[in-house]
C-alpha cells in the first residue's frame, strides 16, 4: 500500500510550536548576544547603540587608565581563559582514568546485575548538580567532614584549606561530570565483540597488549564521545567554580557573570560569552571530524 | 566454564618457544585492578551524598560529629516560609514548563519521525538539540539581554519568562524518548485503523496516542527533573522574588550554612530519585 502523500506543510506545522519556543527562548537570543558584543557599554549596565569593537578588544587586551594608547595583554582574562581550558582538560582526563575501569566493570557484570550497576551510575547523572556540588563543599570546607576527621585523628592540627582553590573546582567538576564519561564508554563496551579480545589472548598477547591494541581502539568512539560530553559542560561551568572556587578562582562562566553584574560591561560579557561558544563549537567540530575519521574507513 | 578454559589452552606447545601459562579460570573479561578502581569510583560517587543525607539527621550542627538522631532540621525547613514558597514555585514551574515542552515535543516528534527526509529537517534537529550543546551560562546571559529588553518595552515581569526559558531547554529532553518510542512503533496498526475507515484524527486518538503514552510520560518526567534542577538559566532570567529552590540554595551557600540545607537537599534528592526510578522502570519495561 502506498504511503499517503503528505505535504511538507503538515510537518512544519507540527514542528512550529516547538520551533517557535526554541527560537524565542534559546537560539534567537544568541544572535542578540553577538550583536551586543559590538556595542558600547552603558553606564548602569545595558548598552548604548553605538558600534564598537572595544568589548572584543578587552577580552584579550587592556588599556592603561591614564593613557588609553598604552595597550597591554589582559593577563587577568587570559589567566581565567587558560584556567578554564586547563581545568576542563584535567577534568576530562580524570573522568577518563576513573571512568574507563568503571565502565568496563559494569559491562562485564552478568546481565541481571549489570542494570543495577548502570542504574547506580545514572542516578547521580539525574540528581541535582547543585546538591552534588554542595555535598563536595560540605566535605572539604574547613569545618567540613574531612578536616574535622583528620584533626580528630591527630593527623593535622589546623584545617587544610581545600575549598576556594583550583583543586576544589577540579574535584567538584570531576565528581559531577563523571557519569557523562561512564555512560558513552559503557555504550561502546556493551557492543564490544569479546571474541576479538579472546583472539588477542589466543595470539599470546599480554593483558596490556590486548588493552592497548584490541580494546582501546574498539572503544575509542566511546572515549571521544565521553570526552566531549565532559569537556563541554566543564568549559562552560558556572555553579561548580562559583561554589567551590570562591570569588578569586574564577572560570570563564563566572567572568561572564561578573560583566553583567558588578562589572556593568555587557558588550565585554557578550564577547566573552561568544568566545565560550566558539570554544564549544570548535570542540564539537573536532568531535565530528574524529568521528568521521573513525567511521569512514569501515564504511567505505 | 570448562569448555571456555579449554579454548585458551595453546593448541600445540612444541611449536611455540615458551607459551605463556594461563590460569585454569582465565577470564578474557578480566583486567587487573579495574574492579578495584570501579568500586573506588562508586564509593566516591556516593560517599559525599550519603554523608550529606546522614548529617541531615544530626542533632548537632556539625558535618563530622554525630550528636544523636534528630528531625529538627527537617522541622526547621518545613517551618521556613521562604523554603516552602520557593519549593512550590519550583514544582509549579517544572510542571508547567515540562507539560508545555512535552506537548510541543510530541507534535514535533510526529512531524519528524516516520516521514521521508524533507528539506529543513536537519535544521529542525539542530534547533531542537541546540539547548543540549550551548553552555547554560551563554543561554542565561542571552535570555537576560533579550528579556530585559522585553521587560522594558512591555512592563511585564511575571513568571512567563521563566516558563518560556524552562520550556525551551526541556524540549530536547522530552523530544528524545517520544521520538524513540515513535520509531519503534508498529505502523501497521495505524494502517489497519485507516483500513477500517477511521479518520486520521480517530486513528491518532485511538491508536497512535495510546501506544505513544509511555514515551510521552518518559519525556515529561525527564523534562520535569531537568526543569527542577536548572540553576544557571533561572538565576539569570528570574525577576525579583522569583527564586526557585535551586537558586535559593545557591544564594544560601554563600552564607553560613546550617544542617537545614542538608535536610532540604535530602528531600530534593529523594524527589529526584523517585522520578528517576520511575523513569528507569518505565523505559526498561519497553526493552
Amino acid at each position: 500500500m502506498a504511503e499517503p502523500r503528505e505535504s511538507h506543510r503538515w510537518k512544519w506545522l507540527l514542528c512550529a510550536p516547538a520551533l517557535t519556543i526554541l527560537v524565542l527562548a534559546a537560539s534567537g537570543p544568541l544572535l542578540i548576544v553577538l550583536v551586543y558584543s559590538f556595542l558600547t557599554p552603558g553606564n548602569m549596565g545595558g548598552v548604548i547603540w553605538e558600534f564598537s569593537t572595544e568589548g572584543w578588544f578587552r577580552v584579550f587586551f587592556r588599556r592603561d587608565i591614564f593613557d588609553p594608547a598604552d595597550v597591554s595583554l589582559n593577563t587577568a582574562h587570559l589567566t581565567i581563559l587558560w584556567r578554564s581550558v586547563w581545568l576542563s582538560l584535567q577534568t576530562t582526563v580524570i573522568c577518563a582514568v576513573l571512568g574507563f575501569p568503571t565502565a568496563w566493570f559494569i559491562a562485564t557484570r552478568p546481565a541481571n546485575t549489570r542494570t543495577v550497576w548502570l542504574f547506580l551510575i545514572t542516578i547521580p547523572f539525574w540528581t541535582n548538580l547543585l546538591i552534588r556540588t554542595f555535598a563536595i563543599q560540605e566535605l572539604i570546607r574547613n569545618s567540613g567532614t574531612i578536616n574535622t576527621l583528620l584533626i580528630w585523628a591527630g593527623v593535622i592540627d589546623a584545617p587544610i584549606q581545600m575549598l576556594f582553590s583550583e583543586f576544589a573546582i577540579l574535584l567538584g567538576m570531576a565528581y559531577v561530570f563523571l557519569p557523562l564519561m561512564v555512560l558513552p564508554l559503557y555504550a561502546a563496551m556493551d557492543k564490544l565483540d569479546f571474541r576479538l579480545v579472546e583472539a588477542g589472548y589466543d595470539l599470546y598477547a599480554s593483558r596490556l597488549q590486548v588493552l592497548r591494541h584490541v580494546i582501546l581502539p574498539l572503544v575509542k568512539p566511546g572515549f571521544i564521545a565521553g570526552s566531549i560530553l565532559v569537556f563541554i559542560p566543564s568549559i562552560g561551568a558556572y555553579v561548580t567554580p562559583r561554589v567551590l572556587g570562591g570569588g578569586r578562582t574564577l572560570m570563564l562562566g563566572n567572568l561572564i557573570d561578573l560583566q553583567f553584574g558588578q562589572g556593568r560591561n555587557w558588550p565585554l560579557g557578550a564577547a566573552l560569552a561568544i568566545t565560550l561558544l566558539v570554544i564549544v563549537v570548535a570542540a564539537l567540530l573536532f568531535y565530528l571530524r574524529t568521528l568521521n575519521r573513525e567511521e569512514g574507513p569501515r564504511h567505505g | 566454564m570448562a569448555e571456555a578454559t579449554g579454548r585458551y589452552a595453546p593448541a600445540d606447545r612444541t611449536t611455540v618457544a615458551k607459551p605463556r601459562r594461563r590460569a585454569r579460570n582465565f577470564d578474557v573479561r578480566h583486567l587487573p585492578g579495574f574492579g578495584a578502581v570501579a568500586i573506588f569510583t562508586f564509593f566516591m560517587l556516593y560517599a559525599p551524598i550519603l554523608i550529606l543525607v546522614v548529617f541531615s539527621f544530626n542533632a548537632a550542627p556539625s558535618q563530622a560529629q554525630w550528636g544523636g538522631f534528630s528531625l529538627q532540621w527537617y522541622e526547621a525547613a518545613f517551618n521556613n516560609r521562604q523554603v516552602r514558597e520557593v519549593s512550590i514555585r519550583s514544582l509549579w514551574l517544572a510542571l508547567v514548563a515540562s507539560g508545555i515542552a512535552t506537548t510541543v515535543a510530541t507534535l514535533a516528534a510526529l512531524g519528524t519521525t516516520r516521514v521521508r527526509r524533507f528539506p529543513g529537517q536537519t535544521m529542525i534537529y539542530a534547533l531542537i538539540n541546540q539547548p543540549l550543546m550551548v553552555p547554560e551560562i551563554v543561554t542565561g546571559v542571552a535570555l537576560l539581554i533579550f528579556f530585559a529588553a522585553i521587560k522594558v518595552q512591555t512592563g511585564y515581569t511575571g513568571m512567563g519568562y521563566l516558563v518560556a526559558a524552562h520550556t525551551a531547554f526541556c524540549i530536547p529532553f522530552a523530544y528524545l524518548p517520544i521520538r524513540a518510542r515513535l520509531e519503534t512503533m508498529d505502523i501497521t496498526l495505524e494502517r489497519a485503523a485507516a483500513d477500517l475507515y477511521a479518520s486520521p484524527f480517530q486513528a491518532f486518538r485511538h491508536v497512535t496516542l495510546p501506544l505513544l503514552v509511555p514515551g510521552i510520560v518518559a519525556g515529561f518526567m525527564l523534562g520535569f527533573v531537568i526543569s527542577l534542577d536548572a540553576v544557571v538559566i533561572t538565576e539569570f532570567v528570574k525577576s525579583a522574588g522569583q527564586d526557585t529552590l535551586p537558586t535559593y540554595m545557591l544564594g544560601q551557600l554563600r552564607r553560613n550554612i546550617t544542617p537545614e540545607m542538608n535536610a532540604i537537599a535530602t528531600l530534593f534528592l529523594a524527589l529526584s530519585l523517585c522520578i528517576v526510578t520511575a523513569f528507569f522502570l518505565l523505559t526498561r519495561k519497553r526493552g
